[in-house]
């Protein structure tokens, strides 16, 4: 496996949406370098034949009865939003303008 | 009436026969609490386990209690055994009434527009809810000094760490600024906390509480569970929080067993404790040995049978849960965005587009350990990385599960340290979150396995005089045998020791004020934080 770089953190700090200052990538790089490098021997401890576990107790088909349970009113739901206008959240342009 | 410093440090278990004898009312149990919050928690040297104090409301509370009981009849009759006795509730789980921030800027003063599960069976048992604690940001830390309002400071020694993320629960059980609180253990955020701070910590069976309002960390490993100073209370508050819940699809469908029977059973004979060899030894400081070797040496008095059972796998634990934990932390963190709630911040400069909003707003709200988290699962989870990390990861997690199988086969209970070492220096590992996250070395893998853990206090170290926790485990949906055991190891050493462990913590009140005053500052909320 490949170390990450700064590069590779500041590509993904783009995907997460996180903007993050040179003085922050370099550090950053630094510390995700020892952790991974920590954890590299996960890719060597089982074979081929080892299922994966995605959850500890397994439910499948966990269902319900389809009726209308309790639901927020608008107002509710926009209680905590920075800005709101007309019962619906308030952005920015989602495309860029400039 | 019973002294206010008496009263404080009763167990949750002896506070509710008093209340239901009625030697003492609710609003006095609630406004003493209170007067200890403020006494011992806010100013320089404060504990600062709580974020939010809920006087009102809880006081509210209290006294609807106490005019219940006074009119006696049915409805006296039918409440909860519970009921007036206070409980402080982890950051992290929401509540109505009361702001909920996760230790994080990025929900500072934001208030949820409903109550979490648990929360709601804590209204439903009438217990009033004294505040919120402080735990590390979004509950990603081992020491509390990731939080955004502060680290929490051990009752213990001030200048040390209460644990985490849950140090502001296990500070506030351990400095009797409450009697119960609620936690959540993703990767032993409950019991590294009690372990430090010598308090009772539970992990129940994954799906055994709802997560129904836990703000998701990680949502295959989180669980919420009880807090407390002793065995029994934990069982107490874990009946009142447990049990199936149709708001969370991982809720077990299962009815939850009598735990608070089993922490009254008291008998260990012939039950087979199985020793995991990977789990002591080398990396353990000598005085969280020698408490764990003196709890055997009980255990087999008492007539348990000790065995010796070998783990081979969790030797990858630590590797898999930081791939799994910040993989589903980078999903689940995704959310905010300065869209729906929270902070929102605009950049300086440039166009005003909303990638940009949200790149500013996650710069400015989120902490470093956070930002870590989060790149660490993106780069786990990315194409190319994908099958090396998360997939491999996934897999450890089936080879700790067959080891869990294999060692109950051979034991009923498991037992180890619940961490490597007493509590550290508040700024000791800070720099260092590679050592940070060794701390979790003996709770990550029942999070894993979705087994229950239950940490206890083992006694103090030799060589600092600080906690050391024992950490029992079971088979999962077997949280009773945790109970079971954990009381009767609590009853050996508290006769061993001559009364609770708690009974040697130093005398906070004038550590607190320190040798600059010793005027104690009124408690500092959140609130006032912000009005400054």
């Amino acid at each position: 496996m490949a170390a990450i770089n700064r590069d590779d953190v500041a590509h993904l700090a783009r995907l997460a949406h996180i903007e993050m200052s040179a003085q922050e990538l370099d550090r950053m790089a630094g510390e995700l370098a020892v952790i991974v490098d920590s954890v590299k021997s996960v890719s060597e401890a089982a074979g081929d034949d080892v299922p994966a576990t995605s959850h500890p107790i397994p439910l499948s088909n966990v269902f319900r009865e389809d009726v209308v349970g309790h639901t927020f009113t608008a107002e509710q739901a926009l209680s905590g939003a920075p800005d709101s206008l007309e019962f619906r959240f308030k952005v920015p342009a989602i495309l860029d303008e400039a | 009436m019973t002294d206010n410093n008496e009263l404080i440090r009763l167990s949750a278990a002896d506070l509710a026969e008093k209340l239901a004898a009625g030697e003492v009312t609710s609003v006095e149990v609630t406004q003493a609490y209170l007067d200890r919050i403020a006494a011992v928690d806010g100013g320089e040297r404060g504990v600062n386990a709580f974020l939010h104090v809920n006087a009102e409301e809880a006081l509210a509370v209290a006294a609807e209690v106490d005019a219940t009981r006074a009119a006696g009849g049915a409805e006296a009759e039918a409440l909860h055994v519970l009921a007036g006795v206070p409980v402080a509730v982890k950051d992290l789980i929401v509540t109505v009434g009361q702001p909920t921030t996760a230790g994080s800027k990025i929900l500072e003063g934001w208030h949820s527009p409903y109550d979490a599960t648990v929360v709601e069976r804590l209204r439903a048992a009438k217990m009033p809810i004294l505040g919120k604690t402080n735990l590390d940001e979004f509950a990603m830390g081992s020491s509390t000094e990731h939080s955004a309002y502060g680290p929490t400071r051990n009752p213990w020694d001030l200048d040390r760490i209460p644990g985490g993320s849950g140090g502001g629960s296990a500070a506030a059980v351990a400095a009797f600024e409450a009697p119960l609180a609620l936690g959540t253990d993703t990767g032993g955020s409950i019991r590294q906390p009690g372990a430090v701070t010598g308090t009772v910590g539970v992990k129940p069976t994954y799906g055994s509480v709802s997560r129904y309002g836990a703000i998701a960390m990680a949502s295959s490993l989180d669980q919420i569970g009880p807090v407390s100073r002793t065995v029994l209370d934990s069982a107490l508050l874990h009946q009142v929080i447990g049990g199936h819940d149709p708001h969370d699809s991982t809720s077990l469908p299962d009815p939850l067993a009598d735990l608070v029977a089993a922490a009254k059973t008291g008998n260990v004979e012939g039950l087979r404790i199985g020793i995991i060899k990977e789990l002591h030894g080398e990396g353990y400081q000598a005085g969280v040995e020698n408490r764990f070797n003196d709890a055997l040496e009980l255990l087999k008095e008492a007539g348990a049978q000790i065995v010796e059972v070998s783990c081979p796998n969790f030797q990858y634990a630590l590797g898999a849960y930081y791939l799994i934990m910040p993989s589903e932390a980078s999903s689940n963190l995704a959310k905010f965005d300065g869209v729906r709630y929270g902070l929102r911040v605009l950049p300086e400069d440039g166009p005003m587009t909303i990638e940009r909003v949200m790149g500013a707003t996650r710069a400015a709200g989120f902490g470093d350990e956070v930002k870590r988290r989060i790149i660490l699962g993106t780069y786990a989870l990315s194409a190319g990385y994908y099958d090396a990390y998360y997939g491999s990861a996934q897999k450890v997690r089936t080879l700790v599960q067959r080891d869990f199988e294999a060692a109950f086969t051979v034991a009923d209970v498991l037992i180890s340290p619940t961490a490597p070492t007493t509590a550290f220096r508040l700024g000791e590992k800070l720099d260092d979150p590679l050592a940070m996250y060794l701390n979790d070395v003996a709770t990550i893998p029942a999070n894993l396995a979705g087994v229950p853990g239950l940490s206890l206090p083992g006694g103090l170290a030799d060589e600092d005089g600080l906690p050391v926790g024992i950490q029992l485990l079971a088979p999962a949906r077997e949280d009773a045998r945790l109970y079971r055991v954990g009381a009767v190891l609590e009853a050996l050493l508290e006769a061993k020791w001559g009364g609770p462990l708690l009974a040697q913590a130093p005398d906070l009140i004038a550590g607190v004020a320190g040798s600059a005053s010793s005027v104690v500052e009124p408690v500092e909320t959140l609130e006032a934080q912000e009005a400054k």
